[in-house]
């Protein structure tokens, strides 16, 4: 039971932290039609400049507050630059360009901060573990990160539903030349959106920070976890991505949790944890295969 | 003349590769024989995803999985027949390239066919998503074969043998890899040009009106999509043979990812431009590499340029010129 319980916060960690990367994906996908691979690259640019800030003693919130504005600058610039170009193009063109974007941020930041993963530890008073129940003793800064998770995906519902910037989104999805026409500047919006999806991204770079090793390459990881939380959640819906990048951290982490003892019962033999161990990390992509075959649109088709 | 500049190109090309051997030779390394044994490998693979993402615009991000499918089938054949364990009653493996590459090229058509009846249910996105699941659920299963090396992969005591030709010799391997992309752009070519093709690419471009006129497109993708998978396979089991090592990492979607690369550089929906995207992006990388230690980072910027200046990609660009 207590190990349930751990795991069921595992589980929401891991989901919430996919969720601030996913609602940028999605909304960036939904809204401009734009499939960007690229996005991994914001969210690894977030945790580099919080754990150098970090190091630098610059403390958590002003590591935080750089982490964002860097990550959310890099996605201004790339959709200046490059992304602007080519939002009526293919999406195979898309595909290939945004992957350009990946190598040249894995490598640019090789360049920049070495080949050794850096390590950022956690703020001081995050650092302890706090009694959730009697017996069951849980780090504060994960239970941080699914604070901060749920307040932001809060937030991000407010702007969408209840702000004239989330109404304009929302009338930028539907029709473009329609909301063009009525006099607002589809071009800066789809700029704000941009980066507002890569501020996301850095921002769960720098909730991973502590967590994982801060290495070249890691958004790509991470990447594939966030486009699987899109298909299941269903492109371009906020609510799909939250819904999905939850379901997915639960499956994730209750299947790593249980499948190697529920094989033990049903294979006797020294085989079942091979088998755990691989069908738990085949378990997220399972279920996706399963949603995709049974709702080839995923769960909340935009 | 008669031909178009495109064809000569493609001609010139081929004679290139014809004679590539004896150029590396009298350029001093032997090496580049290799070296570019592999590029045609990829070729390969290339020129099979381009018939499934360029004439059934079925975009598949898992195409890796045939690769790795057709690489694992031949190590572990060959693994079976040198230790002489029995793999199925009846069949204890081989080290005969004739028997595994059919071997391997079944049993990717098998897989296809199965994971194909799922995927084709979904299109664009989605397809791209539901590909990638399954090919990074058989990059798992093969991370767990413990008896076949895990995550360490498995070393092969050698090449495959064939007969009338000397597989360990890098250039008889180079003339077998060459035949092989020949035979199969030929093969592809014919596929694609048939009422097939013509089929396939009526569905890419109006389903809706292509199912009126009686045809099940549902049925042509799904033959076309086991079609493409075998051709990874042989891909697969010619990697395997030329590295005598396979690995999961042979599954992993950064493959997928670099194929569907090569397709997109090299022009979509065309055959020929697959080869030189394989060609330009694996001597670019190869290149670039030798000169710094950062390639990616002018790798990327230069694929991003190919994409905003050259739209349909690199053949495009070339075949665009004679028109002009």
């Amino acid at each position: 039971m207590l190990l349930l319980i751990e795991q069921l916060l595992n589980g929401l960690q891991l989901g919430f932290m996919l969720f601030l990367l996913s609602a940028g994906l999605t909304l960036v996908f939904g809204v401009m039609n734009l499939i960007n691979l690229a996005h991994g690259s914001f969210y690894m640019v977030g945790a580099y400049v919080a754990a150098t800030l970090m190091q630098a003693g610059a403390g958590f919130a002003l590591s935080l507050l750089g982490a964002l504005l860097a990550a959310g600058l890099c996605g201004l610039l790339v959709e200046l630059v490059v992304l602007r170009h080519l939002y009526r193009r293919d999406h195979l063109d898309q595909v290939l360009a945004t992957f350009g974007l990946i190598l040249f941020f894995n490598e640019g930041v090789r360049m920049i901060w070495g080949r050794q993963p850096l390590f950022m530890d956690t703020p001081a008073w995050l650092s302890q573990s706090v009694r959730i129940l009697p017996g069951v003793d849980y780090p504060a800064y994960r239970l941080a990160i699914i604070v901060i998770g749920a307040l932001v995906a809060l937030s991000l519902w407010g702007l969408i539903r209840h702000s004239r910037l989330g109404m304009r989104i929302r009338a930028g999805a539907s029709d473009r030349q329609m909301i063009a026409a009525l006099g607002v500047n589809i071009r800066w919006l789809y700029s704000l959106v941009f980066a507002l999806g890569a501020l996301l991204a850095g921002f769960a770079g720098v909730m991973a920070a502590p967590v994982f090793a801060v290495e070249s390459g890691m958004g790509e990881s991470i990447l594939i976890l966030t486009f699987v939380v899109i298909v299941i959640g269903g492109i371009g819906s906020v609510k799909g991505a939250l819904l999905g990048a939850l379901l997915v951290g639960l499956v994730d982490s209750l299947g790593r949790a249980y499948l190697p003892g529920l094989l033990q019962v049903l294979i006797a033999d020294g085989s079942a944890n091979a088998l755990a161990a691989s069908l738990s990390s085949m378990s997220i992509y399972l279920l996706m295969a399963l949603v995709l075959a049974l709702r080839p649109r995923g769960l909340f088709p935009a | 003349m008669a031909i178009s500049r495109q064809q000569l190109l493609l001609r010139i090309g081929l004679l290139v590769l014809l004679a590539w051997p004896w150029m590396s030779q009298w350029a001093g390394s032997e090496y580049l024989t290799t070296v570019m044994s592999r590029v045609l490998i990829f070729a390969i693979a290339a020129v099979s995803l381009d018939l499934i993402v360029g004439y059934g615009a079925m975009v598949s991000f898992g195409h890796a999985a045939f690769v790795g499918l057709g690489a694992y089938v031949t190590a572990i054949s060959a693994y079976h027949f040198t230790e002489s364990l029995p793999l199925l009653h009846g069949f204890s493996g081989s080290n005969a390239l004739w028997v595994n590459l059919p071997l391997a090229m079944a049993v990717a058509a098998l897989v296809a066919l199965l994971t194909g009846l799922i995927c084709l249910r979904t299109q664009g996105i989605h397809f791209i998503m539901i590909t990638l699941a399954f090919a990074q659920m058989l990059y798992y299963l093969f991370v767990s074969l413990d008896f076949y090396g895990g995550e360490d992969g498995l070393v092969m005591a050698g090449r495959n043998e064939l007969p009338f030709v000397d597989t360990a010799d890098d250039r008889q391997f180079y003339y077998l890899c060459l035949g092989l992309l020949l035979g199969y752009l030929y093969l592809a070519r014919r596929l694609v040009d048939s009422r097939f093709g013509r089929v396939l690419r009526g569905a890419r471009i109006n389903e809706t009106r292509l199912r009126a006129l009686g045809f099940n497109s549902y049925g042509y993708r799904l033959v076309a999509y086991v079609i493409a998978a075998t051709g990874g396979a042989m891909a697969g089991v010619l990697l395997a043979n030329q590295t005598e090592f396979v690995d999961p990492g042979l599954f992993s979607w950064q493959l997928s990812g670099e194929l569907l690369v090569m397709v997109i550089l090299g022009g979509l929906g065309s055959l020929y431009g697959a080869v030189i995207g394989a060609i330009v992006f694996l001597m670019l990388e190869q290149w670039l590499s030798a000169w710094t230690e950062h390639w990616m980072f002018f790798l990327g910027p230069f694929l991003i340029l190919v994409v905003v200046r050259a739209r349909h990609g690199l053949l495009g660009l070339l075949s665009a010129r004679s028109e002009a």
